[in-house]
This record gives C-alpha cells, structure tokens and sequence, in this order.
C-alpha cells in the first residue's frame, strides 16, 4: 500500500472537472431497554463486561430471541422516510472472524430488509430541496469495543494486543442505506451534511434514539465517488468510516473529492476501498482491507424465524409517528409568523426548541424569542458553548420574562437577574433576592430620588414647568443612575410631571 | 412465503470439485493457518462433504423454495424487559486472558478497525 501524500485538488477544480456521486450510510443505535436478541441492558459508560449473558457472549447452547421494541423502532424508522415495510423477511448471519464479535458473525439483516425503497426531502440552508433516495433500513446488532493495547494513540497499527468489551456487542442497530445521490456537484458536502442532521432530527423525534454522534449512538460512513463531468461513467467509490460529527461529514466528504480527483487527475485510479476519517487533520487514510459480501457467506439465521409485520400492526405503528421536525418547524414558522430566514437562524442556533420550551412554561413567544437569539445567544458565543448548554433552563427564562411583565424587573435588571442564573446564584427569585434586583416602584423611596435629581438640575425643572414635558427624560436618566437602574422608569416619569406642575 | 430464495450462499459450484485456492481462501477468511499439505487434504475433504450436501439438490425439484427453517413459525418476539446476565467476573471466567475487565486477544494482523 503506498502511503505517498495524495496531491489535493482545489475543491472549485474538483467541481469543474468532476461530478461527485454520494451514498450515505447512516447506524442508530436504539435507545431500547434491552439488546436486539438478549435481555441484557445498554447502557452508555458502564463498566467493560458487565451487560453481558450467554446470548451476547455467543456462548454454546444460548439462543436469541428478538426484542419487539426495535422491529417497532425500525417500522417506524421505516415509515417516516416514506419506506415500504417488507410483509416477510428473515435475518442473515454476516460472517467474519474478528474479536469484536464473539460469536464470528453478526446477526444482520441481508437481502431482506424490512424497510426499502423510501425517501427523504432534505432542506439546503438557502432553501433548496434535495430528494435522497434511501434505499433500505435494516436491523442488526452492535459489536463490541476494542482497546488497541501497545501502539500509538490506541490504534490497532503496531498494537501488541487488543482488549474487548462486549457490553454493545448485541446493541439493536438500525442501518439506514440512501441510493446513489448524483448531481449535488459543489454542494456535495453540504448535502451529505444536511441529510444527516436532519435525519437526526427525524429519529430523535420518534424517541427511538438519543441520536449523539459523540457517543457513537449514530455513526456514518460516507461513500464517495467521481466521475469525469458528462462521461457519464461511475467511478469507483471509496467508503469512509469514523466520521463522527455533523462537521466531520460535511469534511469528509470535501477531502474525498479533492483526494480523489488529485489521485485521477495524476493519470491513478481510486482504489475500492474502506477509507478512515482522521478528525484532527480532516484527513481519511486506507482502513481495513474489505472482505467482498461473498466472503461473509450469508446465510439465514437459523436461530430466528422470519419477521412478517402485519397491514394492521404496520398501521398500528404508522399512527404512532409524531409530527415530525420539519412538519413541526412549518407549523412554527406559521404560529410565530417568521420568514424563512428567521426560522432558518433559529434551527441553526439551535434556539427553536428552547424557545418552544420557553412558552411551553407561559411566556409569550416574541420575548422568549428575544431573550435566547439576543442576550443568551450572546453569553454563549461569549463562552463558546451551545446555546442549550448554557446553565440556564427554559422554565426560568420564562420566569424572568414573567417577572418582567409583572413590572417586577426592567429590562436591566432582568438581564442581571440572568445572569446571576448563568453564574449558578440558583432560581430567578433567589437571585432577585440575593442581589436586591426588585424595581423600586414604592413613592416614598422613588420621591426622594426625584427630588434629589430636580434640585440638581434647576434649568430642566423650569423647561418642564414651560411646558417642555420631554426635557423630563434628563431627570429620569439622574434618577435611574442614583437607584443603579432598578427605579421604575414609569412611575418615576409620572412623579417628577407631578413635581414640577 | 415467497418463493424467493435465500441470501446467496458463497462459495464453489458444489457439483465442481472444490480447489486448492478456493480452500486456502477459506482458510484465510477463518483466520487458520494452513500449510500446503493441508490444502490437499482438505480440498479432498471437503469435496466429499459438499458432493454429499449437494445430493439434495437432485432430490429438491423446482417446485420446493428453499427451506431455511424447519418449524413453521414466524413474528417470535420477547418484551424489551431486562433480564439478569453475567457479572463480570463470571463473563471473563473461561477467557483465555483478561485484563482491565476486559477479554485480551493477541493482536490483529493486516486489519485496520
């Protein structure tokens, strides 16, 4: 294998020499309580080895059983990308000898998926409506994690032993195949990366998986090919594994075109081939020499009758889809009466469903809109987090926001009460407490103020008493510095006219 | 049931015989390390067996698909309830080595995860 640096073509010259073609392999790990085929649990994190049982362990004389809670997650996967769901199909054993399955194959769906022939329309950040064809959603199993034990960086190059947890061996999948996606040209990497975050969008909304790609719960492989433009000839596709972020799609994608086309324009040929994503450098490297399907030697897993979903049972489940997220945000977008840019800046800063939550807990939905896109947008850019990892939950920004409404805080004082939240002071109320934030709207306090800030200005007093009724604002001004902002701007307005009339 | 087959099985044209390559193939997709007396003796071998298995064939007529289980059940389900497993100490028990809680195997040779 050469290990020659491959020249990178100029992403522009990629696109005016050839036409990318896209395929896009996406796996979910289901969020069920249980394994696909044993009783064993799934949780994230837990100590190496202690999910396990004879089942998962491919331990003589165990037998799986499949678990009825992924078949529905896959119907309904199945369903909202527009699929057929298959009346009859079995499961296949996908065999291979490698550690990270103790049984030497993988159970696995092989020629007969349950969901085929679907699709999904994905929404371009100007607007633009992309079709991906998803040719199949199949069910299999998770496999183990390995720790390469010896070489660099837990790499399994140079690695002197490998150590197994089987504690995903077993985890239910759900493999999401789209069909060839040709004709996306430039826009190749922002397709690939907007198929898959709103496929993400799409299974978190059906409660089947909690959908982190940083947790490994979804994974994609990307698979990539060009052709020269107008030859209409398909090349020869590289799949790349390990991409493991909505950003790292849209790269890997990018350095596959550009890679490719150094390797075609120098007069090589791309090489079919399991390709790795490198995050730090936003490179891909020669994986895993593949086994062709043939050398997996599929067979029927004799261990599990065929699946034969029912028309009642597929419907069953059909009404059990939610709205879902782009059905929801059209909805939104009416309610609130944004434009499509509106909507678009709040999906992107990930504010739409705090906001959503916001007035879920009664605020009104122009000022929990105002508070997250403007002053919380703001502290989190300011402290370089996701807006929705700020400490601060929906249920009190709308407290604030109540608190404001009330007259009990100005704008000033709210955005002080905040952030005393962010800063872990405890609930809006207390930090109004701690820090003594209420509007000071009682006269007696607010009557000294006034008459403090007109003896100081006796020429404004005079304008005021000429009839000059806006010159008031100078003295409101005096009055709110010497209360540090918290006078009621309002009232004090009205008692200095009353003063000076 | 669909009259459909099923998946494709791989491998040699079980009316053929079996060959050396074909065998050695196999051998590497199990990972053992075969020497080249073996690949005789074992092309020979399996040659017999699949002459054997393939004797259903001539039985089976085109009118009987493909039979991938014997008993006439399908939908076999359980409810997404957890059951007791293994502790890990009990799962590592029969481990060749172990270590860190971990099953230790030797490490992989010409495989990139």
């Amino acid at each position: 294998m050469t290990t020659t640096a491959p020249a990178l073509v100029d992403f522009d010259d990629v696109v005016a020499g050839y036409e990318p073609t896209l395929g896009l392999e996406v796996h979910v790990e289901l969020s069920t309580n249980t394994k696909m085929f044993c009783g064993c649990p799934t949780d994230f994190g837990a100590e190496p080895n202690t999910q396990v049982c004879p089942t998962c362990l491919g331990l003589p004389g165990s037998l799986p059983v499949v678990n009825r809670s992924a078949v529905e997650a896959a119907i309904r996967i199945g369903l909202a990308l527009n699929c057929s769901i298959a009346p009859w199909g079995r499961f296949a054993r996908k065999n291979y000898f490698y550690p990270d399955m103790p049984k030497n194959f993988q159970t696995s769906q092989y020629d007969e998926p349950i969901a085929v022939n679907g699709w999904m329309d994905v929404t371009l950040e100007d607007g633009e409506v992309v079709r991906v064809g998803i040719e199949r959603a199949h069910m299999e199993e998770d496999t183990g994690k390995s720790l390469h034990v010896g070489g660099a960086d837990g790499r399994i190059h140079g690695a002197e032993y490998s150590l197994l947890d089987y504690n995903r061996a077993g985890v239910p999948l759900i493999e999401i195949v789209t069909k060839m996606i040709p004709g996306t040209g430039a826009r190749a990497p922002e397709v690939a990366r907007a198929y898959v975050t709103q496929l993400r969008d799409l299974i978190k909304s059906l409660g089947v998986s909690d959908v982190r790609m940083d947790q490994g719960s979804m994974r994609c492989d990307v698979n990539l090919s060009l052709s020269p433009t107008g030859s209409g000839v398909l090349g020869t596709r590289t799949e790349t594994k390990n991409v493991n972020s909505l950003r790292s799609v849209e790269r890997a994608v990018r350095y596959e075109m550009q890679r490719q086309a150094g390797v075609l324009d120098g007069g090589g040929v791309i090489v079919q081939e399991t390709r790795h994503f490198e995050e730090q450098s936003g490179t891909t490297r020669p994986g895993r020499r593949k086994e062709t399907s043939e050398d997996y030697r599929y067979f029927p897993e004799p261990d599990l009758v065929p699946i034969a979903p029912s028309a009642e049972w597929v419907e069953e489940l059909r009404g059990t889809l939610p709205e879902l997220p782009w059905e929801h945000r059209k909805r939104i977008q009416e309610a609130w009466g944004l434009s499509d840019e509106e909507l678009r800046d709040l999906v992107n800063a990930g504010a739409l469903e705090l906001i959503e939550a916001t007035v879920a807990e009664g605020a009104p939905a122009g000022e929990a809109r105002s508070w997250w896109v403007a002053y919380l947008a703001q502290q989190a850019n300011t402290r370089g987090v996701e807006l929705a990892e700020l400490p601060i939950t929906p249920a009190q920004v709308a407290r604030v926001i109540a608190l404001v409404a009330a007259g009990d805080l100005n704008n000033k004082l709210a955005r002080q009460v905040v952030d005393g939240v962010l800063a872990h002071e405890g609930e809006p109320d207390e930090v109004v407490e701690s820090r003594g934030l209420k509007v000071v709207s009682d006269d007696g306090a607010l009557i000294a103020a006034v008459d403090e800030a007109l003896a100081a200005q006796p020429d404004v007093v005079e304008k005021i008493k000429g009839g000059k009724v806006q010159a008031a604002g100078a003295i409101v001004g005096a009055v709110m510095k010497a209360t540090k902002g918290q006078a009621d701007a309002k009232r004090v307005r009205e008692l200095i006219i009353e003063r000076c009339s | 049931m669909p009259a459909d087959s099923g998946p494709a099985v791989a491998g040699p044209d079980s009316r053929g015989a079996i060959s050396r390559d074909e065998v050695a193939h196999l051998a590497r997709l199990a990972r053992l390390a075969v020497t080249d007396d073996e690949l005789d003796v074992f092309a020979g071998q399996l040659d017999v067996i699949l002459g054997a298995v393939a004797r259903v064939g001539e039985v089976a007529a085109e009118d009987i698909p493909p039979t991938s289980h014997a008993v006439p059940l399908q939908n076999v389900f359980r409810p997404d309830v957890r059951r007791p497993g293994l502790s890990q100490e009990q799962a590592l028990a029969c481990a060749p080595a172990a270590e860190e809680g971990r099953f230790r195997v030797p490490r992989i040779l010409g495989e990139e995860q």
